[in-house]
């Protein structure tokens, strides 16, 4: 019971901070309103038994991306476009696509059924801790991802640096 | 203990707001953050299907999803500076140089 009443207390904190992060018309506000609800999810993933994931969402997501996102707002300096419309004019069409979608999503997880029979459930997580547990996983059977995952981080920070350079000698 | 349907339908709802705000928006800096905000709704329901089959493959794909959102957002605010220095806007109404 008490469990239930978490769960929809973050998943309201986090519908409503999302649907408020992309209507507003300030963006520093949307960036902000973006940080509350990557907190919440972090929430959520405790929940899941998932603590190495909650503290990277918090470390890496609210701790690096959004701190990008707020530094591109601020450097960036928009102050003409507050006056104009946020949205496109045909706004009811994205409404209508995005509600379809979102029909066909709830309609359609009503048919899932999964069973438990991975091998790693919840007494083995916590014999080998959570990040035991990953650490296994990842460096064993996902290797080849894992190092590919470097590869392409090497690419973004290349390809970032060339293209918010002044100019290329 | 909380149902797995109920972690799918926040995901599938919360993937539809940031469809809706990806679509409608002008501004490009919420467009790159309704992508954002799509791919936590993937990752709800990855860390909730690997909660419920005992399985760490959806962590670790979510571990690699956070890795691609990572690049995908410095690639993409770099794109945001270099269009903002060449228009001085970010308004996408305005980027239509090829006619689209």
């Amino acid at each position: 019971m008490l469990s239930k009443v978490f769960f929809l207390y973050f998943a309201s904190v986090i519908v409503l901070t999302s649907s408020l992060a992309i209507t507003r018309r300030n963006a520093m506000h949307g960036v902000l309103y973006m940080l509350l609800m990557f907190f919440h999810l972090a929430g959520l993933y405790l929940f899941l038994n998932a603590e190495f994931l909650a503290a990277v969402q918090i470390i890496i997501y609210a701790g690096a991306i959004m701190v990008l996102f707020l530094f591109v707002v601020m450097l960036l300096n928009l102050r003409e476009d507050v006056q104009k419309s946020r949205f496109i004019r045909p706004w009811i069409i994205g409404f209508i696509i995005s509600s379809g979608v979102m029909v066909i999503a709830i309609k359609a997880a009503r048919s899932v059924e999964v069973v438990g029979t991975g091998r790693w459930g919840i007494k083995e997580i916590q014999s080998a801790t959570h990040i035991g547990a990953i650490g296994q996983e990842l460096y064993t059977h996902y290797l080849y991802p894992f190092e590919l995952a470097s590869l392409v981080l090497l690419v973004a920070i290349v390809g970032a640096i060339v293209l918010a350079k002044k100019r290329l000698k | 203990m909380v149902p797995l349907n109920w972690y799918i339908w926040l995901s599938g709802v919360l993937f539809c707001v940031g469809m809706f705000g990806f679509i409608t928006r002008r501004n490009l800096i919420i467009m790159l953050l309704s992508v954002e905000i799509m791919f936590n709704a993937v990752n709800i329901s990855l860390v909730a299907f690997s909660h419920y089959m005992e399985d760490l493959t959806g962590q670790i794909l979510v571990f690699m999803i956070i890795a691609v959102a990572a690049a995908e957002a410095a690639i993409g605010l770099a794109l945001v500076i270099a269009l903002f220095r060449n228009k001085e806007t970010i308004t996408v109404d305005e980027f239509n140089e090829m006619r689209g």
